[in-house]
């Protein structure tokens, strides 16, 4: 009984605390991407750097706070920083729009043409970056570290693995619900959220209906920025902000987004889990989870070197493109 | 005058003209029909109407005033409801909130609005909550109809409703497009289904090439032999 | 008119490099020259792909990667020892792993109903299991026979001018098996598909050190020129050298680039002739027919996918070469370097600000593009220099500007791709469309 206990702690600690964690960080992030293909019609490939943009500007107002010595302890300074780093990515978001997007927008170019567009502002957000805060890892988190401990899991349970449950794992965790609430609110009940949905739906009809399609495209931008904000700095504390990283989370983040269903919120939601846990659970090594268990296997039983978990994102996309190409929540396709 | 008219319409999309100097009246309260043949210009008409292609020459008026230069946007503000052939519902929104959003642009409380459309079209009551996309095509037109009296509009057009449903259903939606016209607005509606749109119409536009070629009562004109053998089917 | 420009911006594309040749060295201009035609070449491929049939491939560092491994997998020499300690098993473990996709898929066709999808999982999870019981011990014997110099199976010791072919298959292979999967959805689905396969690939040739020793690179490749130690030996290039009164030294490693420059140009020139060939050709015609109006196409009853799949797996070839060549070109395989920033997405600013549909146009826009690249890091530094030149050298804003001055490269490459977008969408040299007026009026009458 105790080793099962023991087991399913172990389980918990590694795979499933973590998958969670980052399950929720992509999540938010696939409900940027989501949005913007929603309403702009278009895959936005700057999003990686936009995530990046965001968090970078939540931790340079850290910096300047910790110097200030503002705290909120034990929470991490980077809460309190975070809406001037929202502020800053819906802010470059606009400009971007209005000076890139809203000239294709309005002579109904291709979607195609959008995505290239989004390649320029992926290169020049990627430039800005690593401009001012440079190529390296930057560490940001502070406050506590821990709300308990391993020493303190195995003193109130006796049982010999331990459950560490680290602070930005429950940050993220209850950041996102509240964001996830708040969106799901917004979007089925208010009078703009419903307007937005609209023209999503039928753009046509949206403006037949009197809809603002400038009005709607801002506020998309605001939503998919304020987004894409949150899930960097969440990222960025949960492990560490380095630019290239975020970049590279552009393929779970569109896989997500996919898998879930194009252009459904909670589809995204739905794949960012999908994607993340699939990641954790293939890459972790199985060997003293099963030894619990009874079992005495050689190896260490990991399926895949975490390396690859790129590869697990790529071919959960392959196995939904190819079973059921509308993704879970049957999104948008051709 | 009429209320509504569009006088001596001439204009395309760009390329030749399609309409060419056709004109079309409806007052309040009274229903009329275009018809005729295939890329006669039907459904081009009522869209200039609405403002939704540039005319070279003619003008567009509603209660005496000149709207030719307004948006489609704003036709619907000056009190014009539109209901597109294809794509006139929000397939993934609830009944009720395909209605809201025909509400969009009032700031008033339009909740008796929308008990009057429900009274208008009971089924539509029933499935408030079902997404539209769900329905039947006679349940869709519904929905697309009283998205459109949102507004309130003192015009209503309608382009083939009836396209793809059953003769039923097409009967039944004449009865409800006829209460609509009871509430004392004006309708106009393109129709491919002549004789039985023709039966209900109070004025009858049979348009070639873009012309008026005959015009007059519905009844008259499904009196009219010439009417009858070239474009009723005999 | 159109030809005109062509010459006169290829000319300003030649000045420019004369140009780096007399200011700065002719070392460096050869240089910047072999990336320049390496750059269009793989511009080119992508060309084919976008210009050709408008496919959107994001996963062109990929395909550069493999044709990398080509290079080192056709030109080391096998060694022996580890092929003894694991190359059966290999061998055996691979056999498993098509073995196991082949049983997948026949379980596919011949099971029906329900039971199809749970037998083809279990068919793979079976296989998955098998593959790797024979794989691992098979790797730790390779990766353990002489790690520090090897271990990793070798190639087939061939002169590495064939791996540029062997790249091109290679590529080939791969973008079968993307096309199989993503061709026939819509072109986002394509574009995440092959940035996906790109990471796949790159995370392979890094982590499975068997194959080319991952990230401990593998250095020393054969070269298809001579060699500049050598040269300085031998008496015919000494005598030349003094002949044309040119130091030895300078003089060899000049020689040596001129030699890869030629080797470079004459296959940018196969391609081109093979390319624009195609262009040219029935096959050409309906390519663009079917990139222009898909619906037309398939209603005229072409196979609009088998086209796309053609024109996807030639394409990823010549990328697949470039590949090759750019590692035969460094003398190593240095996994690490790739990154979708330098080896996808700049590609793509080639292909558009030179010119998409155009072959001249995309090989024009390698050069250009690359050009920027190289010359945009000294520019960015002597510009901070400038701007920070009132400041005192240890000034804590002046070493920032100055350290971070490089990354503004992507900025501007952003700036120039958004740019030409906007006010030059059909590139420098645009695309030939011999009835450009007429068409667009169909279409909007249409």
């Amino acid at each position: 009984m105790t080793d099962i206990l023991n087991a399913l702690v172990l389980f918990a600690n590694f795979v499933l605390l973590p998958g969670i964690a980052y399950g929720a960080q992509l999540a938010l992030g696939a409900l940027g991407v989501t949005l913007i293909f929603g309403i702009l019609r278009f895959s936005n490939v700057a999003h990686g750097d936009l995530m990046a943009f965001g968090a970078m500007i939540t931790i340079l107002v850290t910096w300047w706070l910790q110097s200030a010595g503002i705290s909120i302890d034990p929470l991490p300074t980077a809460l309190l920083a975070l809406p001037v780093g929202i502020a800053g990515a819906v802010l470059i978001s606009l400009l971007t729009d209005r000076a890139v997007y809203r000239f294709y927008r309005r002579r109904k170019a291709p979607g195609i043409v959008l995505v290239m567009a989004s390649i320029g502002v992926m290169f020049m957000l990627n430039g800005i970056v690593r401009f001012v805060i440079g190529p390296n890892d930057q560490r940001f988190a502070d406050g506590a570290r821990f709300v308990v401990t391993v020493a303190d899991f195995k003193e109130m349970t006796g049982l010999a693995e331990g459950l560490a449950i680290r602070l930005p794992v429950v940050i993220t965790v209850v950041v996102a619900l509240v964001v996830v609430v708040w969106l799901w609110w917004f979007l089925q009940r208010t009078r703009t959220g419903k307007a937005m949905r609209a023209f999503s739906d039928n753009e046509d009809l949206a403006l037949l209906s009197g809809i603002s399609p400038e009005r709607v495209v801002a506020l998309t931008w605001i939503l998919a920025a304020a987004l894409a904000t949150i899930a960097g700095v969440l990222y960025g504390l949960d492990k560490s902000f380095r630019p290239f990283t975020y970049f590279q989370l552009l393929l779970p983040i569109f896989a997500a987004a996919i898998v879930g269903g194009i252009g459904q919120p909670f589809g995204a939601i739905a794949g960012g889990f999908v994607v993340a846990f699939s990641e954790v659970t293939v890459t972790y090594a199985y060997k003293r989870f099963l030894e619990y268990l009874g079992a005495q296997p050689e190896g260490l039983v990991q399926l895949l070197s975490v390396e690859y978990k790129f590869a697990v994102s790529f071919v959960i996309l392959v196995i939904v493109l190819l079973v059921k190409p509308t993704g879970i929540f049957r999104g948008r396709v051709l | 005058m009429s209320f509504l008219s569009g006088d001596d319409m001439t204009g395309g999309y760009g390329g030749p003209d399609i309409l060419n100097g056709c004109g079309i009246a409806v007052n309040k309260g009274e229903i009329a029909v275009i018809v005729g043949p295939n890329g006669a210009g039907k459904s081009t008409a009522m869209k200039a109407m609405f403002g939704m292609l540039p005319l070279r020459q003619g003008r567009v008026t509603l209660g005496g005033r000149d709207i030719t230069g307004l948006s489609p946007q704003d036709r619907v503000k000056a009190g014009m409801g539109f209901v597109p052939q294809t794509g006139n519902v929000f397939t993934t929104m609830s009944v009720q909130e395909n209605l809201e959003m025909g509400a969009y642009i009032r700031t008033d409380d339009f909740s008796d609005t929308m008990e009057q459309v429900f009274d208008l079209f009971p089924i539509l009551r029933q499935k408030r909550r079902q997404p539209a996309g769900e329905l039947s095509g006679g349940q869709r037109q519904q929905v697309a109809v009283g998205r459109a009296l949102m507004t309130r509009p003192a015009v209503l057009m309608l382009d083939e409703p009836t396209a793809g449903v059953s003769p039923i259903v097409m009967d039944e939606l004449f009865d409800r497009i006829l209460d609509v016209a009871a509430t004392g607005i004006a309708i106009l509606m393109v129709e491919q289904n002549a004789r039985q749109a023709l039966n209900i119409a109070d004025r009858g536009y049979v348009l070639v090439q873009g012309r008026n070629r005959f015009t007059d009562t519905g009844q008259a004109l499904l009196a009219n032999a010439e009417v009858r053998a070239s474009f009723l089917g005999g | 008119m159109s030809a005109g420009r062509a010459v006169l911006l290829y000319a300003l594309m030649a000045v420019l490099l004369v140009g780096v040749g007399l200011f700065q060295s002719w070392t460096l201009s050869l240089t910047i020259l072999h990336l320049c035609l390496i750059s269009a070449i793989m511009a080119l491929g992508v060309n084919i792909q976008w210009g050709y049939a408008g496919l959107f491939n994001v996963g062109i560092m990929g395909f550069t990667a493999l044709g990398g491994l080509a290079a080192v997998l056709t030109s080391m020499p096998p060694i022996h020892g580890a092929w003894e300690a694991g190359g059966i098993g290999i061998g055996v473990s691979l056999l498993a792993l098509v073995g196991t996709i082949a049983a997948a898929v026949f379980a596919g066709r011949t099971v029906k109903g329900r039971l199809r999808r749970p037998s083809m999982a279990a068919v793979i999870v079976a296989g998955f299991f098998l593959f790797r019981a024979v794989f691992d011990p098979a790797v730790e014997a390779i990766e353990a026979f002489n790690p520090a110099r090897t271990g990793y199976l070798g190639g087939i010791g061939l002169p590495v001018i064939f791996s540029w072919l062997v790249g091109g298959v290679l590529a080939a292979g791969a973008a079968w098996v993307v096309g199989r999967i993503a061709l026939g959805l819509r072109a986002d689905y394509l574009a995440i598909a092959t940035l996906g396969i790109a990471e796949i690939l790159l995370a392979v040739i890094k982590n499975e050190d068997w194959l080319s020793r991952g990230v401990k690179n593998v250095t020393g490749l054969p070269r298809p020129v001579p060699i500049e130690i050598e040269l300085q030996t031998a008496p015919w290039f000494v005598d030349l050298s003094a002949r044309i009164g040119a130091d030895v030294t300078t003089f060899s490693s000049i020689y040596v680039k001129v030699c890869y420059a030629l080797l470079l140009v004459a296959v940018l020139a196969i391609l081109m002739w093979l390319a624009e060939k195609a262009l040219k050709s029935p096959w050409g015609r309906m390519m663009r027919a079917i990139r222009d109006n898909r619906d037309a196409a398939a209603a005229m009853g072409k196979d609009v996918t088998g086209r796309h799949m053609q024109v996807f797996i030639l394409g990823s070839a010549v990328v697949g070469i470039a590949g090759a060549m750019l590692t035969t070109l460094d003398g190593q395989f240095t996994p690490g370097q790739y990154n979708p920033l330098r080896y996808t997405f700049l590609i793509w600013v080639m292909v558009i600000v030179g010119g998409s549909g155009n072959n001249w146009g995309a090989v024009l826009g390698g050069f250009l593009i690359w050009f920027v690249w190289v010359e945009a890091e000294p520019a960015g530094i002597w510009l901070m220099n400038l701007i920070t030149s009132g400041l005192p050298s240890d000034s804590i804003v002046r070493v920032r500007l100055l350290d971070a001055a490089p990354h503004m490269r992507l900025f501007l490459m952003g700036l120039i791709l958004l740019l030409v977008l906007r006010f030059a969408p059909h590139g420098l040299i645009p695309e030939r469309r011999a009835r450009a007026a007429g068409s667009g009026k169909a279409e909007a009458t249409a």
